[in-house]
């Protein structure tokens, strides 16, 4: 049984089409990219998958259990942990209560132990020590870190990650890839959305490619990239010189 | 304060979680001076100022609830009211059955719970603006309901029966000491409320809505929840209303002059901190007596600090406190303490509380690795 499983998927916001058909199924501990330009419908996917979003028409299922009844934060405790491309703190509470929710109501746990998951899964992202900051106070680079660490918190089986690699130094890059790598090795399913190709390509073994709402690419990562569907898709192979691979 | 396992450092290492930044036991101290002043204040304190706490301690029930209400759940009632009369008019009809009216207190909030819940259903539905409309719908329709009850006296109302076999000076000191344990009660429980996991899910809702949801949190039966805390709490605030007047009224226990009321404390003292409404309550009454040869200046000069305070300190006066000092009277957060990060402790940590906390909660296992 697949993970995850999206099945004829499609929304559209008035003229627009977000989500064209977008099928695609996720096995257990996958690990997949997901690029596209500005508008192809990326973070929407996400919200479809999370419940952010209600599909048109189409399905998506999560371990085999169809999730068109299911809401938003039972999908959460499911195990669909998502993080947001604009991050979404809470901000007039400390980082570590940011994720203290997540750690007591995604992951069900409560008292010492949901301290511990909370406080366990800020040292995985490297922000153990601004745990009594106030996340309203945090710059761009810690609140992306924090939605990472709220998700995380969660207790996820699988995580949909929106650009949170967007204005890293190449060492942060390599840092927060390892990071992302060492989750997987303990089974957690990744969905990594990025424009940063390079971070994608030392993580995943698998990249959609995504235009107008529909899914124009699958398969293995260099492949993906050199294929005439995603090259037409960026216009001639701007995503590829952007990123500095070559 | 409990123990966390720290990943860097291994299991001996102590990351510690508390709840707050001054040591507990001085807000308890403190707390329980404050209560025992107030509980013997009818026996000290001339009758009309026991008169004027009797009322500020309404105004807390009602600005405590409506801040749990729309500063934390944000939900942003102008129908509490209706909750005010139903509760005034439960402790009439019991009375009327022959119940003592201090006993129908309880009743009366319970009553109102019990009602709320179906209204959540009809309410929940709405968002902003239109939910506010129809919270005001449902407390005229509850108005409406009472008219209709010969019993309850219709649109003249009713005295309150029960009250006449006690002296003047005995009836007013139980209607103190009732509103004032009242009002304790309802402090204490939203104070327990908000540092329990629903409290920081009420603050997480509070904050980001959106964000909250794909966490885990269930929006909708949180609200529903507190909907139905802040039905009884403002029940309760009209039970207690009811006792402290000779004649129950329409007019007057459904009155929209109480939201306003809830509104205009909760605003000027802040909103989504348990402090705020109490401050904006002892601002309410200062500015009250201070203004009240005053005429028609009262009614502008309140307006002028209401519309000062949204416009610059929207967080309200509980707020620049909160952000100027650092300074939580009554806390509900979580605080990290890390010893290896930060080596040197406060000194207002004090070990008493810690290992009280320690040997309670924290067994071994709990933190073993
Ligand atoms: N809630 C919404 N209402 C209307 N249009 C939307 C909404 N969400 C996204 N869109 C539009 O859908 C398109 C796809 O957006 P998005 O999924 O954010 O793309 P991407 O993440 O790939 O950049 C954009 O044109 C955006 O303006
Ligand atoms: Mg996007």
């Amino acid at each position: 049984m697949p993970l995850l499983q999206l099945e004829g998927v499609s929304k559209r916001f008035g003229q627009v089409v977000v989500a064209d058909g977008i099928t695609f199924q996720l096995e257990e501990g996958a690990s997949v990219g997901v690029v596209g330009p500005n508008g192809a419908g990326k973070t929407s996917m996400f919200g479809l998958i999370s419940g952010d979003i209600k599909p048109d028409s189409g399905s998506i299922s999560f371990e085999g259990r169809d999730l068109h009844r299911v809401a938003t934060p039972t999908r959460c405790r499911m195990g669909i942990g998502r993080t947001y491309q604009i991050p979404q703190p809470f901000e007039h509470m400390t980082v570590f209560e940011n994720t203290l929710v997540a750690a007591q109501q995604g992951a069900r746990t409560r008292g010492v132990a949901s301290y511990e998951k909370a406080y366990q899964s800020l040292e995985r992202v490297g922000m153990a020590a601004l745990a009594n900051r106030p996340a309203g106070s945090l710059a761009l680079l810690h609140r992306k870190r924090l939605e990472l660490a709220r998700a995380l918190s969660s207790n996820p089986r699988i995580l949909l990650l929106d650009e949170i690699a967007g204005g890293l130094t190449d060492a942060e890059v390599v840092d927060l890839s390892a990071v992302i790598r060492g989750l997987q090795g303990e089974g957690i399913a990744i969905l990594w959305i990025e424009h940063v190709v390079r971070a994608l390509l030392s993580t995943v073994d698998r990249l959609l490619c995504l235009a107008n709402g529909a899914l124009v690419a699958d398969g293995e990562p260099r492949e993906v990239l050199a294929s005439d569907a995603v090259r037409t898709v960026y216009l001639g192979g701007r995503i590829i010189n952007e990123s500095g691979v070559s | 304060m409990k123990k966390v396992r720290n990943l860097d450092h291994g299991a001996d290492s102590l990351v510690t979680v508390r709840r707050s930044r001054i040591n507990p036991l001085y807000t308890l101290i403190g707390a329980v001076v404050l209560s025992g002043l107030l509980t013997w204040a009818p026996w000290f304190l001339p009758a009309a100022d026991v008169s004027i706490l009797q009322n500020f301690f309404i105004l807390v029930i009602m600005a405590t609830m409506w801040n749990l209400l729309a500063g934390y759940a944000g939900m942003v009632s102008i129908g509490q009211q209706g909750f005010i009369g139903l509760g005034a008019y439960a402790v009439l009809y019991f009375a009327i059955k022959g119940v003592n009216p201090f006993v129908a207190i309880p009743l009366a909030i319970i009553v109102c719970a019990i009602i709320a819940l179906p209204v959540t259903y009809l309410l929940l539905r709405l968002r902003g603006g239109y939910f506010s409309v129809a919270t005001w719908v449902v407390a005229n329709t509850a108005m409406l309901l009472i008219l209709s009850f010969t019993l309850l006296g219709g649109g003249t109302g009713a005295a309150l029966p029960g009250l006449v076999n006690l002296s003047p000076d005995q009836l007013n000191h139980d209607r103190y000491l009732s509103t004032w344990f009242v009002a304790l009660v309802v402090v204490v429980a939203t104070y327990l409320l908000l540092r329990s996991r629903l409290g920081l899910v009420l603050s997480s809702v509070r904050d980001n809505e959106v964000a909250s949801r794909s966490s885990g949190t269930k929006v909708t039966s949180t609200r529903r929840l507190i909907f139905i805390v802040a039905a009884a709490g403002c029940g309760a605030a009209g039970a207690v209303l009811a006792i402290s007047q000779p004649f129950i009224q329409p007019g007057n226990e459904f009155s929209l002059s109480w939201t306003a009321q809830m509104l205009f404390v909760s605003m000027i003292g802040g909103l989504g901190t348990i402090e705020g409404p109490i401050l904006g309550s002892i601002i309410f009454f200062a500015l009250q007596q201070w203004l009240q040869n005053w005429g028609a200046w009262y009614l502008i000069i309140f307006g002028a600090v209401a519309v000062s305070i949204a416009i610059w300190q929207p967080r309200g006066l509980w707020g620049i406190v909160r952000d100027k000092f650092h300074f939580e009277l009554l806390p509900v957060g979580y605080r990290v303490n890390d010893a290896t990060r930060e080596p040197v402790p406060r000194k207002s940590d004090g070990p008493s509380w810690r290992s009280r906390f320690a040997r309670k909660k924290d067994g071994p296992e709990s933190v073993a690795t």
